[in-house]
Order: structure tokens, then C-alpha cells, then sequence
């Protein structure tokens, strides 16, 4: 019964839909759409779209970038735990981390650009006395053409991202017992991880790595804060050629948006084969006893890169909060010369209300995806087997789709059943997204709890719905809170998919955010990455906070959360 | 008979006025309790901040109120209709009123997606000049027909930082001077941008042998002739612009940033008044000053249009009458809110209008508009589109 319920629920509601928009995308791109006046198939808009200036570099320019994203944001983390990964070191890796994991995107790129651009705070920092200039440099660091400080900004988002996932993966492995046996046999202790610890983690994050993979290559807002713009890398341009004028243009840009589709299917194999290959030579030189001196020193100097790299993250968020707060600020001055709170006042008329809408649509989706998912786990509880194969596709499939490929037909199929524009669309889409995280961060809590207290509860009489509230629930408090802060923040960083089911009408703060970073004021575009980061950190630190004061007195409850 | 025909004229238009007052309290009537959202780009603050009075004057006024959909870019919300068009949503669609102008005006009037004319038949329409040949019915060549309605002058201006630029150059050839003698200096915004776009048209209404053909619809012979020393020029300017002319800011208002941070000392804007405001508000130091070319400058009239199929044309057609109401205009031309120099007829305001305008404050960074010189046409908007694909070609790698 809940298992046909949760069936209909997340194939009607969530994959039915993100179907119907990706059809909708494939007809246009193969020539037909009344609209414009095409009717027969054909591979016009294809010949189209290569023809388009600038497309080969801006393919070019999305497939490295998320290659080389995700590789150095992978490494990053993988290295820091191979040099760190002790326990004690967790809990202050956390709290330093969080800020970073719970800013969206788009409040990280706004501080990266804001720190690292010619006239950023780095520069400010050093000149005159280093640089020897009171001009900023003449050279471009933001929207540079090879993308580099857009890798950078993903860098800084993706990785405490891999290592939030890896440590909660490393629960599940002997970390310690590894690290001994590794240290007998006279190997070093990044030695022992790469090839011991590791290959026990890395299939439990693998899901997040296609996440940040697929992500890297299709992402709009950081790409347009930090990524060159002459010609933009793919997805931004597809969304130019979206909303060109010239609506005939909607063929190429669907063609674009399948493109990118393929693209992200063609990484992933790739990513896959290069994981095969990986563990093919790993084994020949386990067997043959290799040493590899070399790997000690390289991971302690990635390693370090990360507590820097994370470091530069929260330098940047600071720096954010500074310039909402700044009067004038001029060249290559090291900190404003006139502070004032005018910028928050002058524009509250509009951060309020952004920030309202902001939190109902993401605690209103968080609450509906955390009831899904509950009712999710607890069906597979009571058939009594986990689901896998094709229902685990079905959950996470949204987050490897580029959302140009289904965001705008969507749109278009909810306007023809007259459903569209409104909050309740705009949360329903951002469920799309909200519920693969939440699952992400709650299955495997949830299958690790241990059966025998359901099972002891049963024998003593009680109903299943008693046990899910009185028992499994209140054990996973932590995780359940967790997965909350996880959704919350993922529905404060949508941008495409408010910008266009919501029809511009249903004004966020990523939306405003985004929509100023183009221009307008510095003081004003902090003012809005400011509270876009700050929001979701406030949630995280509740749901951390929470279970701690619930159950004080029940430290056995608190498990890792203490 | 003379005097009969002159009295039965007489009547004639003094009923029809009688018709239009009586037409116009049905608007105000249907109008009352709408919302009208309001597309208009949301990159300028003291633009949004403006819009938002607008909307509490209205609502107190008439009972309208506003909201704005900030867009990035204008044809985001000509896409929104065409996508509702496609739909089949005739009515009650999202959109209710669009800032407008040029190529996004000439999409959807060709496409059938907006509702009119209306613009002549505003009460207030009376102050504007609407005569064939002014601004207010030509929007980039293409004619009007009262199908949007004038509410903000836009004109080509550069701004300066006078603490760093003791000269600055007053025509294209000049420009090309400083900028060979200043490396990185200057830059113009990106050309998918309108302001970018705006800035090549400039260039070339000067360097062209034969600007009258810039007033007709582009053709293939007319083009290259006309462009060639255009390219010539530009090829010349590229190496020396900020950043090699690698990179562009997006924007007017991310280029205002650059010269606020130093990194360029002469900008671009399509707004007077713009440079003296942001002095005002601490975004550009005070050495700012505005200044336009020799030979004059682009300028155009911002637009507000009603789609076909919006929900609240009513209250729509109240917020556009509105907008051309003198006292707004002034409110809107005061330094301290836009700014803008307004779109009426000075002919045909009686003496208390004109005394709103003459009692607004001044600063050292805003221009006399006598100081600004001639206002050129834009030409034909297939031209800034031609024009944007070639130089999408010549320059994207």
C-alpha cells in the first residue's frame, strides 16, 4: 500500500514531468515546433548550432572546466583525508566547512570574484606596497577565456562537498585498523589510503562524484559570474540563444540543450572507463609490491591546498559581508574607507520579501521531500529489501540532467495546462532537486540504524506507523536534521528553475542575486549573496543544534553529532 | 456655413473628448484592484527604486498596483510571451507591461504579440509631442503606431574621472588616440549587450562615408561599404582596450563598476544623469564628470508596451499614463531619484508643470542638457542586429 502510494507520488509527480519536459526539448531540436514554423523532422537546427560563432570554444570550454573541476575537487578532498583523516580532526573540519557547503553557488562565485578579481581584496591586500600599484593589474582573472577562475569557484564549492560526503562514507570503514596494518607492513600513511581506504570509499561517493560531474559541466549562475563570456561556456549560451530574440533561434538552442545532455552522459563513461583503468593499474602495483615514494609528499602539498583552498572560501564570504556593509570603498584601499548599514536599508523593500519567499519555498519543499523520503525508506523497510537498479535511477536521475534540457519545455507544458507561474509550481520544481539530495543524505543512515530495535518493539506489540514515530524517527533525529539543511540549501540555490517556472514573477534571493551580478552595485549584489549564504548557514547550524538540545540528556542518541 | 462647420467641429471634438473621458473612466474603473507586472530590466537600482513609487503612487491614486519582474535581459520577457503564444494563452497571460525599445519592439509588433494602440489615447499623451517625425514615434525607424508609449529619454554619453583624464577625447578618431596612448583604459561593454551594441552603432554613425543609409533596413551591398572603416578602426582600438579587449564587462552598470574600482577612467552610459547620481550614492567618486561627442550622440526614448494577451491591460494603461504625467516626469528627472531627462513637450506645459522642472537641484557631475549637443537617430534595428552577428564573427574565437 505505501509502496504503490510512494510509487505514484515520485513517478507522477517527479519523473513524469522532467519526462514529459525532455521530450518537449528533443521535438525542437530535430525541427519541430508550431511556433516557428517547423513541422518535419530534420537535422537543420543541429547544422545550425555548429555553425553558430563561437560554439566549438564554448563546448570546449564546459567540458574542461567540469573535467577539471571535478578532478581537482576529488583529489583536493581524497588528499586531505589521506593526510588528515584522523577522527579528531573531523569535527573542526566540519565547522569550517559548513559555511561553504550550505552557500549556494552562486554566493560563492560572488565572493570569489569579489576576492580574486584585478581590483579584488587579494589585490587590495597587496597593493601598493607589494605590487607597486595604485591601478588595479590590467588582466583579466574573472571571466577569464580558459575558465580557470570559474574551476576555481567550483573547486572551492565541490570539494567540501566530497569531503562532507567521504566522511560520512568513512563511518562505514575500519579507518584505523587500516592505518595500523598499513603502517606494519612499513607503508606510509597516504599509501595506505589510496590503496586501502580509498577504494573502500569511493563506491559509496561515487553517486556524488556524477553529481558534481554532471553539475560542473551544465552549471549557469557560476558560470556567468566567473566564466568567459566571449563566448560563454555551453549552458550559459544555450540559455543566451534561449532567450535571443529572434525566436527562431529556439531550434539551435534545443539542439544545444540535448548536446549537453550527451555531453554529460559521454563524461560520465568516461569518468567510468578512467575508474576501471584506475583500478586495473592500482592492483598490478599492489601485487607487485610498487612504493611509490613519491605519493607522501605530493598528498601532504594537496592536502595543505585544500585547508587553503578552504580557507580562500571563507575569506571570500567575509569579504562579502564587508562590502554589504561599505559606504565607499575605493582602490587599493585594504578595507573601506566609509562603513555604513544605508545599502541594507536602501534596498530592504526588496531583500525582504526575496528573503520570505526564499525560506517558504525551501521550507515548504524540504518538508514535503523529507516526508517523501521517509515514506520512501520506511516502504522499503517494510518490503524488506532496499531498492536498487532502476529505482535508485528514478530518485537521482535529476541530478545528472542539464537543466536546459527539460526546465524550459516544462515550462511550456505547465503553461498549456494552465499551471504555471505560481509558488506551488516553483516548489513542486524545486522537489525535482530537493528529494535526490535529501535521499542522499538520509538513505544510508537509515539502512545503517539497527533493526534489531524495530524488530524488539514489534515483539512487544507495537504497529509499524508506532514504530516509524516512536522508534526509527527519534533515532535518526540527526540525520534526518541533516538531510533538512542538505534540501533547504539545495532549494536556496536554484536559479534556472525559479527564473523560469516561476516567470520571473517569483523573486528569490539566488534570482536577485544572480540577476545583479551582472552589474549593478557591488554593495548590493553583497547585500544579496550575503543573506543567500547566510540563510541556509543559519539553517544548518539549527539542525545542528537541534537534536543537541533534545536530547542533552541522552548523549547515546547523539551518536557523531556530539 | 463656415461658422456652422467650425461649430459643428467644435462639437465634433469636444464629444469626442466627452467619448474619451467617459473610455478612459471605464480603464480606471476595470483598472482598479489589478496588479500590472511590470517587465523591465532589473539591473539598475535607482531604476527599481523608481518603479517601486511608481507603484505607491498608482496604488494610492487609482488603486494599481505594481510589481516588477526584474529581467536581465529584455527579450526574456518577449520569450515568455511568445511561449505563451505557443501555449494558446490568449489571455490572462504573465506579462502586463514590458520596458521596451528597438529590436525587441520591432519582434514582437511584427510577431502580432502586443495589444494597441493605446498610446495616443492616454489622457496624458496630450503633453508629448506626436508628431510623425519626433521620438515618441519612432522607436529605431521603425514606427510606433501606438503600440507603446514614451516614458524615459535615453541619450549616449561618456563619463570620465577627471582626476585622471585631463582631455577627454570628443569624437571616435580621437577616442582611438587616447586609447593607443592609455593601454587598457577604457573599455565598452560586451556587444550582446545593448549599451555594447549602442556604443559600435556610435562609432559607426561616425566613420561611415554614407550615415543616411544607416535609416533604412540593412542590405548585403550597403553593409560592407558601410562597415569597412568601422572594422578598420576597431581593429586598431581592440589591443588597446582594458584587458586586450579579451574581455568585456557585461553591462553599463558592471563597466560604472570598473571605473568606480579604477580599473578604466572613461565609461559608457545611455543615461545623463546616471554619472551624477552615482556620485551621489558613494558608487563613483566625485571627479566624475559626463560629457558627449562633438558631433552629437545616439538618443531614443525608453518605452513601456502591453502584450496581446496580458491579464491587467487596464491597469497596465493607467500605470503608462502615468508615467507621461508632468509631475512624474519631474519626480523622475529630480538627480536625487533618476535622474532621466524627461520625454514631454516643453511647448506644451502650462507654467506649473514647468516650475516642478525648474526647481530640481543641480550637481557638478550632471550635464546641462544644451551641453550634450545634437541627438542622433539610431538607425534601422536590423543594423545594431547585423552588426552584432559580424562582430560576434570578426572577434569570438
Amino acid at each position: 500500500m505505501l509502496t504503490a502510494l510512494v510509487a505514484v507520488i515520485v513517478g507522477g509527480g517527479l519523473v513524469l514531468p522532467i519526462f514529459v519536459g525532455l521530450a518537449q526539448t528533443f521535438l525542437p531540436a530535430f525541427g519541430i515546433l508550431d511556433a516557428v514554423g517547423g513541422e518535419r523532422f530534420s537535422l537543420e537546427p543541429w547544422r545550425k548550432l555548429f555553425a553558430l560563432p563561437g560554439f566549438g570554444t564554448s563546448l570546449r570550454l564546459s567540458i574542461t572546466s567540469g573535467l577539471v573541476a571535478t578532478f581537482l575537487s576529488l583529489a583536493l578532498a581524497a588528499c586531505f583525508f589521506a593526510v588528515f583523516g584522523g577522527r579528531a580532526r573531523q569535527g573542526l573540519l566540519r565547522k569550517f566547512m559548513t559555511p561553504l557547503l550550505a552557500s549556494p553557488h552562486a554566493a560563492v562565485a560572488i565572493a570569489m570574484a569579489f576576492l580574486i578579481a584585478p581590483s579584488g581584496w587579494i589585490f587590495r591586500l597587496l597593493s601598493p606596497w607589494a605590487t607597486g600599484q595604485t591601478y588595479p593589474p590590467n588582466i583579466i582573472i574573472v571571466h577569464d577565456p580558459l575558465g580557470l577562475s570559474l574551476i576555481l569557484g567550483l573547486v572551492v564549492k565541490e570539494t567540501p562537498f566530497l569531503l562532507f560526503m567521504m566522511a560520512a562514507a568513512l563511518k562505514q570503514v575500519r579507518v584505523a585498523d587500516h592505518l595500523k596494518m598499513g603502517r606494519s607492513l612499513g607503508y606510509g600513511r597516504a599509501s595506505t589510503w589510496f590503496r586501502i581506504i580509498f577504494p573502500q570509499v569511493y563506491p559509496q561517493i561515487r553517486l556524488a562524484v556524477y553529481a558534481v560531474l554532471a553539475f560542473s559541466l551544465s552549471v549557469i549562475d557560476a558560470a556567468l559570474i566567473l566564466g568567459p563570456n566571449n563566448p560563454p561556456p555551453l549552458a550559459v549560451q544555450t540559455l543566451r540563444w534561449f532567450s535571443d530574440p529572434n525566436s527562431a533561434m529556439i531550434l539551435p538552442a534545443a539542439a544545444s540543450a540535448v548536446l549537453q545532455l550527451l555531453v554529460i552522459l559521454g563524461a560520465i563513461a568516461l569518468w567510468w572507463v578512467a575508474e576501471r583503468l584506475i583500478v586495473l593499474v592500482g592492483r598490478l602495483r599492489i601485487d607487485g609490491g610498487v612504493r611509490s615514494a613519491w605519493l607522501e609528499p605530493t598528498a601532504r602539498l594537496i592536502g595543505r591546498f585544500t585547508v587553503i583552498l578552504v580557507g580562500l572560501g571563507i575569506a571570500g564570504l567575509v569579504g562579502l559581508v564587508i562590502w554589504s556593509l561599505t559606504w565607499r570603498w575605493r582602490f587599493p584601499d585594504a578595507l573601506p574607507e566609509a562603513w555604513s548599514l544605508k545599502i541594507w536599508g536602501a534596498v530592504a523593500g526588496e531583500w525582504l520579501p526575496a528573503l520570505t519567499t526564499t525560506a517558504l519555498i525551501g521550507a515548504v519543499s524540504t518538508l514535503l521531500s523529507l516526508c517523501l523520503a521517509i515514506a520512501w525508506l520506511e516502504a522499503e523497510d517494510r518490503a524488506n529489501r532496499p531498492r536498487r537498479g532502476l529505482a535508485a535511477f528514478v530518485i537521482y536521475w535529476p541530478l545528472i540532467l542539464p537543466q536546459t534540457a527539460f526546465l524550459f519545455s516544462l515550462h511550456i507544458a505547465f503553461l498549456r495546462t494552465g499551471f504555471g507561474g505560481g509558488l506551488v509550481s516553483v516548489i513542486w520544481v524545486h522537489m525535482f532537486f530537493v528529494f535526490p539530495y535529501v535521499m542522499l543524505a538520509l538513505a544510508d543512515p537509515w539502512r545503517a540504524l539497527d533493526r534489531r530495535y524495530a524488530r524488539a518493539a514489534a515483539s512487544l506489540g507495537h504497529s509499524k506507523g508506532d514504530i516509524l514515530l516512536r522508534i526509527k524517527l527519534p533515532l535518526l533525529l540527526g540525520p534526518l536534521m541533516a538531510a533538512a539543511a542538505v534540501g533547504f540549501a539545495v532549494s536556496v540555490a536554484q536559479y534556472l528553475a525559479t527564473l523560469t517556472i516561476g516567470e520571473g514573477r517569483i523573486v528569490t534571493l539566488t534570482t536577485e542575486a544572480v540577476a545583479r551580478s551582472s552589474g549593478a552595485d557591488r554593495r548590493i549584489i553583497a547585500v544579496f549573496a550575503s543573506l543567500q549564504a547566510l540563510l541556509p548557514m543559519l539553517v544548518y547550524v539549527l539542525a545542528l543544534l537541534l537534536p543537541a538540545i533534545l536530547y542533552a540528556r541522552r548523549r547515546g542518541l547523539l551518536g557523531d553529532q556530539a | 456655413m463656415k461658422y456652422c462647420l467650425t461649430l459643428s467641429a467644435a462639437f465634433l471634438a469636444a464629444s469626442s473628448s466627452l467619448a474619451a473621458a467617459e473610455d478612459w473612466n471605464a480603464v480606471l474603473e476595470k483598472a482598479k484592484g489589478q496588479t500590472v507586472y511590470w517587465n523591465a530590466w532589473g539591473g539598475d537600482e535607482r531604476t527599481n527604486a523608481f518603479i517601486s513609487w511608481v507603484g505607491e503612487q498608482t496604488e494610492a491614486l487609482y488603486g494599481v498596483k505594481v510589481s516588477q519582474v526584474k529581467l536581465s535581459s529584455t527579450s526574456d520577457a518577449v520569450n515568455r510571451v511568445i511561449a505563451e503564444k505557443e501555449a494558446g494563452k490568449t489571455e490572462g497571460g504573465s506579462v502586463d507591461l514590458i520596458w521596451i525599445n528597438g529590436p525587441n519592439f520591432l519582434s514582437m509588433k511584427e510577431k502580432g504579440l502586443l495589444f494597441g494602440p493605446f498610446a495616443q489615447s492616454l489622457p496624458n499623451a496630450k503633453f508629448l509631442d506626436l508628431t510623425p517625425a519626433s521620438a515618441n514615434s519612432v522607436d529605431f525607424t521603425v514606427p510606433v503606431e501606438g503600440y507603446e508609449s514614451a516614458w524615459r529619454l535615453a541619450k549616449f554619453v561618456f563619463n570620465y574621472d577627471s582626476a585622471r583624464v585631463e582631455e577627454p577625447p570628443k569624437s571616435m578618431p580621437a577616442l582611438l588616440d587616447w586609447a593607443r596612448a592609455h593601454p587598457g583604459r577604457f573599455t565598452h561593454p560586451s556587444v550582446s549587450d545593448f549599451m555594447g551594441a549602442t556604443f559600435l552603432k556610435q562609432a559607426l554613425i561616425e566613420l561611415a562615408p554614407d550615415p543616411s543609409v544607416l535609416q533604412s533596413p540593412v542590405s548585403d551591398a550597403d553593409f560592407e561599404k558601410t562597415v569597412a572603416p568601422l572594422w578598420t578602426w576597431y581593429d586598431a582600438l581592440k589591443p588597446n582596450l582594458w584587458h586586450g579587449g579579451n574581455d568585456f564587462p557585461e553591462n553599463e552598470a558592471a563597466l560604472r563598476q570598473l571605473l568606480n574600482d579604477g580599473e578604466v577612467d572613461i565609461a559608457l552610459s545611455f543615461d545623463p544623469a546616471s554619472a551624477a547620481a552615482a556620485v551621489e550614492q558613494g558608487s563613483l567618486p566625485e571627479s566624475v564628470r559626463t560629457y558627449a561627442l562633438d558631433g552629437g550622440t545616439i538618443g531614443n526614448f525608453s518605452f513601456v508596451a502591453i502584450p496581446f494577451n496580458a491579464a491587467n491591460k487596464e491597469g497596465a494603461q493607467v500605470v503608462a499614463n502615468f508615467l507621461i504625467d508632468p509631475a512624474t516626469q519631474a519626480h523622475m528627472q529630480d538627480i536625487r531619484v533618476l535622474g532621466s531627462f524627461s520625454v514631454l513637450d516643453w511647448a506644451k506645459l502650462d507654467a506649473e508643470s514647468r516650475q516642478a522642472f525648474e526647481g530640481l537641484p543641480k550637481s557638478p557631475s550632471l550635464p546641462e542638457i544644451k551641453d550634450l549637443g545634437k541627438t542622433l537617430l539610431e538607425p534601422h534595428p536590423s543594423w545594431m542586429t547585423r552588426l552584432s552577428e559580424e562582430w560576434a564573427k570578426r572577434y569570438t574565437k
